[in-house]
């Protein structure tokens, strides 16, 4: 889908800076699903800086499809209901750099393409938004061969691919942000949106 | 003073020497704008040294470029049951009425082809009128005032026009140099009608002599750009005997439309 960018220049980004964190959170933010839903997963991870430090003032957003693969057009993030998936939440990083989302996985949003997670990122220290995405592996032969097959990996440095994808653990996956240094974390752009 | 603050102070950059630095990024830009460049630098630089907290905090290799794709083509839905009218009134949080000028600050939300956003969430958060926030963190010692909280939302409307009613927040210091001050803001939060317009920024107020000297406003390279976070003062958005007024139009990155967006407005 290619579009002209229009006119109108876009106004520029700012950082969060470091008293977000009683504006932007809310109750129920991170739980996509309450934590007992019985197709819950845990999506969680750290954020780093570039000495390895963990950033303890960053925000991230996630926004995802439904296991279906359905695009969620549902209101109702900042009051949940317990029942509706909206596909859209919120966590800011604890002490330790440390987020963590109660979600469902996502499904391929078409035929055969790789499920992700779109993530946004900001933090004090961080001049403006970052997206990334978060890829969800599966187990089965079809899961693997969409990742193996998906456009925008394949043509990410097989040496920096690792760092969209997240890793399986005991309650869903981990998956750490590097903002910067050798793992640095691949940022996407969207020059034509 | 005690010991320590003055040895903390004494390690700490100067503002004249985070000026200098300010202003080597803007002669070095100024010298490469022409004739290569094509067009201004839009967006904060992500590595901008003068801005201590960015050094470790910014990417170091190039964005990968990507053709937004499924989830990332969408934006979430925001609703009545998400925000309540009264939300986008900071002054009526509390019993009494919060020191301060009152002020209403309201805009549009748009798009690059100029296209309202619409019924789409907006989150505002500042300082009180004397530059306090309500943050565990923040050890300013200006007075906190217990009829402002600072924090706002609402939803766009039909034509994309947000409005808040606040207070003019104030200037307030900082730990990024000896002696830093950053100019009086409202923090915004915006969303789109794709994934790929979300942001978060700045307004400012007209005139700020804390301008030149903030390493965060001064990011933006390139002048006509950061203007663009300057509200204009409007007296037909004042209202008499209650309050001044404020107008402040927001563009999000490229031209959009959801494929429903005929039917949803149907």
């Amino acid at each position: 889908m290619s579009r002209t960018p229009g006119d109108l220049v876009a106004t520029p980004g700012q950082t969060i800076g470091p008293f977000y964190g009683y504006a932007l959170p809310y109750d129920g933010d991170s739980a996509l699903v309450p934590p007992g839903h019985p197709d819950a997963i845990r999506l969680h991870g750290r954020v780093l800086d570039g000495a390895g430090n963990p950033v303890p003032d960053a925000l991230l957003e996630i926004w995802q499809a439904d296991p279906a693969g359905r695009v969620p057009r549902e209101p109702g993030s900042l009051h949940r209901d317990g029942f509706t998936f909206t596909g859209w939440g919120r966590c800011g990083t604890d002490n330790a750099g440390h987020y963590s989302f109660t979600t469902l996985r996502p499904g391929p949003t078409k035929a055969g393409a790789a499920p992700f997670v779109a993530v946004t990122l900001f933090a004090r220290g961080l001049l403006n938004r970052l997206f990334t995405r978060t890829y969800l592996p599966g187990d089965t032969d079809d899961t693997r061969a969409a990742l193996a097959a998906d456009p925008l990996l394949s043509s990410v440095d097989a040496s920096r691919r690792g760092t969209l994808v997240a890793v399986p653990d005991e309650h869903g996956f981990a998956f750490d942000i590097r903002l910067q240094g050798e793992d640095e974390t691949v940022f996407l752009a969207h020059p034509q949106h | 003073m005690n010991d320590n603050r003055a040895s903390s102070d004494a390690a700490a950059p100067s503002q004249a020497e985070v000026s200098e630095e300010i202003r080597q990024i803007a002669k070095a830009y100024e010298r490469d704008a022409l004739p290569e460049r094509d067009g201004e630098e839009t967006q904060p630089r992500l590595d901008y040294p003068p801005y201590r907290s960015s050094v470790l905090r910014h990417p170091t290799k190039d964005p990968h470029h990507a053709d937004p794709e499924g989830i990332e083509l969408w934006a979430p839905v925001f609703g009545h049951q998400d925000v309540d009218a009264l939300e986008a009134d900071l002054t009526i949080q509390h019993r009494g009425e919060p020191v301060g000028e009152r002020m209403v600050v309201t805009g549009r939300v748009l798009d690059g082809d100029g296209r309202p956003v619409r019924h789409q969430l907006v989150e505002i958060w500042q300082a009180n009128a004397g530059g306090r926030y309500i943050h565990k963190r923040d050890q300013h010692p200006a007075a906190i005032d217990p009829n402002f909280t600072g924090v706002g939302r609402c939803l766009t409307d039909a034509e994309g026009t947000y409005s808040f009613t606040t207070i003019k927040p104030g200037p307030y210091p900082w730990k990024n140099h000896r002696n830093a001050w950053r100019p009086a803001h409202i923090h915004f939060s915006l969303f789109g009608d794709e994934f790929t317009q979300r942001m978060v920024t700045q307004m400012y107020f007209p005139g700020d002599p804390l301008f030149a000297l903030d390493p965060i406003y001064q990011a933006i390279t390139d002048q006509r750009a950061r203007e663009r976070l300057v509200a204009t003062y409007d007296h037909d958005v004042t209202r008499p005997e209650w309050s001044t007024g404020y107008r402040w139009d927001i563009v999000l990155t490229g031209a959009h439309r959801t494929p429903m967006e005929e039917e949803v407005e149907a």
